[in-house]
């Protein structure tokens, strides 16, 4: 009977030992689920949802604080792909959060700018450059279409203009096959 | 395909579809007038765009240099009239989606007068890195479609010590028949070419491969390669698209080129016979690549055959030369298999244009399609041995992860498979917009990412500032409190000694 008894804790001492080694030593860092939410949110740093940034929304996210439909500029299909995700249902974008519109960049008009440095400060990429009172312009290329820049410009001379296709964007579109008629 | 095709002439892949070639190809080569304008394009190669490197109003003569390559991956533009820089500016680019593109227009004066070229009479003497840079300079590229700068396909042949060179003289598109003009009217321009490409990347021998239907133009290769043991003109059968450079090295070498790589990896290199002959004009004659053979063709056009043009030219002046029987209800650049559809005819023609197809009605219809039967027949046609009615089920649901696992991407988009379909599903069609839509999600991803460690480094930076700015305001406090504690020390330091004075004085 003590045999049996010292047998069992000895052997509960061990697994416990060994299972507070393992949760040290295989310590996950952060909350991965956080990570796969950030990938799908388009990284636009704008803020419509509410939070300061893709992350911190992915964040909430994830601690159930915030809804998946919050992001207007991931659209129906970032939505889709989160409600995939955390296996929820699909809910349509929230109104209050804005609405879906063609991706574009900000574009300063170079006769108006007076070189405020405002909107440098409020660009969340630092897609800006420019210094106090010379010309400032926007790195299209990094530019994430936020709209966070058109608000602060005490002399309105910024401008969202929807990216075009080129040579190197176009693709093809689906083929639309008309089914034939019975007869 | 592979094992069993060991027993069988014919090649089990593929289709052979009725060819179209004659009577154009038997017709005399003709040479355009000169056009009153031409319009050249900054990008007619894979790569960046060239820059322009001449003003508004500069006079040119033909041949001289427009815009100079740009970027490692690259090829310069060409005057190819003599005339008046009349306008840089856009045209509407020869691609499916009418877009425009850059292009310098030069008002030609008539007189097609060339720039001073430099002879060489002996090119053999020349280093291999000269012929290729005498190649770059002269704007050749893969003048079978592809349109990859040639100078930078001859470094990567030194580079992996290819041993065989391969010439394309396949030219397997109905209709098309530019390649084997210029085998018959050029053949020792484009056996010299040929015997140029192997000195530049080292190779031991030639095979060139032309289809078995063109015997005019293995008749002439063979007799312009006579004298020459190391160029072996080797008649393949015909077959689409054995113009394929994967099918091609196949059919001559035996060996297949793995998915993912390079044919260079397998010891040999595909060359156009056309790039051979611009290769010849280049290296010998100094010339730039300013003119090709172009061949038009189709239901709409009263007299076709092969025309020698300048590049630019507009696609009307073209039509206009060759006469219409009517309004053509397509107008197609390339083959009618894999060419590019045309918007409309105020298009230039470009190095990589092979052909202009103008077709009537009948030609141009297209068939209504019906629901997959499941018979199979366009795996069977397929020459890269995929499975074209797996990946469109899947691409019709918008899995293309589910697509990409049946290897779309080794799909070369011949249409093999939209041509065989007994129920006219277009194939390819979905696989060109499974691709472009997997390229487009590549790119933003890319771009998330790069987006993703900007707004990182900034908050990274916001809060170093902010930690600065801390820890400045501490030293200020930490100064003023020593400067105040200083002061007070001062203060009681007098009173002090003036304690120790009384002492002393005491």
């Amino acid at each position: 009977m003590l045999t049996a008894l010292l047998v069992m804790t000895a052997v509960a001492l061990v697994l416990g030992a060994l299972l507070g080694y393992a949760s040290l030593k295989f310590k996950v860092e952060g909350d991965p689920l956080v990570e796969k939410i950030d990938a799908i949110l388009p990284q636009t740093q704008c803020g419509q949802c509410g939070f300061p940034g893709c992350r911190p929304y992915a964040t909430a996210i994830a601690s159930g604080e915030a809804d998946i439909n919050q992001c207007p500029p991931g659209g129906e299909e970032g939505i889709r792909k989160l409600a995939d995700l955390l296996g929820r249902e699909f809910k349509s974008l929230s109104e209050e959060h804005g609405v879906e519109k063609p991706k574009s960049v900000a574009v300063i008009d170079e006769n108006t700018c007076i070189g405020c440095t405002l909107c440098i400060q409020a660009c969340p990429v630092d897609a800006i450059v420019g210094a106090a009172k010379q010309l400032h312009t926007v790195v299209a290329g990094e530019c994430t279409g936020c709209e966070l820049c058109v608000a602060p410009c005490p002399v309105d001379c910024i401008a969202m203009e929807p990216i075009v296709d080129t040579l190197d964007t176009w693709k093809w579109r689906y083929p639309v096959i008309q089914i034939k008629q019975a007869a | 395909m592979g094992f069993l095709d060991r027993f069988f002439k014919e090649p089990s892949w593929g289709v052979h579809p009725d060819d179209h070639k004659r009577p154009a190809a038997d017709a005399p080569l003709r040479i355009l007038p000169t056009p009153e304008r031409v319009y050249m394009p900054l990008s007619q190669h894979v790569g960046g765009a060239a820059r322009p490197i001449v003003v508004v109003g500069q006079k040119v003569l033909k041949g001289q240099l427009l815009a100079d390559a740009q970027g490692n991956i690259s090829a310069p533009i060409h005057a190819p009239v003599s005339g008046t820089v009349f306008s840089i500016g856009d045209v509407t680019a020869p691609h499916a989606s009418g877009l425009p593109f850059r292009a310098i227009t030069i008002e030609s004066d008539g007189q097609d007068r060339w720039i001073d070229t430099e002879l060489v009479a002996d090119p053999f003497a020349l280093a291999p890195e000269d012929i290729a840079r005498k190649a770059a300079a002269a704007g050749v590229v893969g003048l079978g479609g592809a349109t990859f700068p040639s100078a930078v396909k001859f470094a990567l042949g030194k580079r992996l010590k290819v041993e065989t060179l391969i010439v394309n003289g396949g030219e397997c598109e109905p209709y098309l028949s530019s390649d084997d003009r210029i085998m018959r009217d050029f053949a020792d321009q484009v056996v010299d070419g040929v015997r140029l490409v192997m000195h530049a990347i080292g190779a031991k021998e030639a095979l060139v491969g032309i289809e078995d239907n063109k015997p005019e133009a293995i008749a002439a290769m063979r007799k312009a390669a006579a004298s020459f043991s190391e160029v072996k003109i080797c008649p393949v059968p015909t077959r689409y698209p054995m113009g394929s450079d994967k099918q091609l090295i196949q059919t001559l070498t035996g060996k297949e080129v793995p998915s993912n790589a390079r044919a260079a990896e397998v010891g040999v290199l595909v060359h156009n016979v056309s790039t051979c002959a611009a290769v010849h004009k280049a290296v010998r004659l100094g010339q730039p690549l300013v003119e090709r053979i172009v061949t038009l063709n189709g239901g709409a056009i009263a007299t076709p055959g092969n025309i020698y043009a300048p590049l630019g030219t507009l696609v009307t002046d073209l039509l206009a030369f060759v006469g219409l029987k009517g309004e053509p209800a397509r107008l197609i650049l390339g083959g009618p298999m894999m060419g590019t559809p045309l918007a409309h005819d105020r298009i230039p023609l470009v190095k990589g244009a092979s052909g202009i197809l103008a077709f009537n009605a009948a030609e141009a219809a297209t068939p209504e399609a019906g629901p997959c039967i499941r018979c199979g027949t366009c795996a069977d046609a397929c020459p890269m041995g995929l499975l074209p009615m797996e990946m469109a089920a899947h691409i019709r649901v918008e899995d293309f992860e589910g697509a990409e696992s049946y290897a779309l991407g080794d799909c070369i988009s011949c249409g093999c498979c939209a041509y065989v379909c007994p129920s006219h599903i277009p194939l390819v069609q979905y696989f060109s917009y499974a691709k472009g839509e997997m390229m487009a999600a590549e790119r933003v991803k890319l771009r998330t990412d790069a987006t993703k460690r900007l707004a990182e480094a900034r908050t990274a930076r916001i809060e170093r500032e902010k930690q600065e700015k801390a820890e400045a305001a501490a030293r200020r406090k930490a100064e003023k409190e020593a400067a105040a504690a200083a002061k007070a020390a001062a203060a009681k330091a007098p009173a002090k000694d003036s304690g120790q004075a009384q002492g002393e004085t005491v």
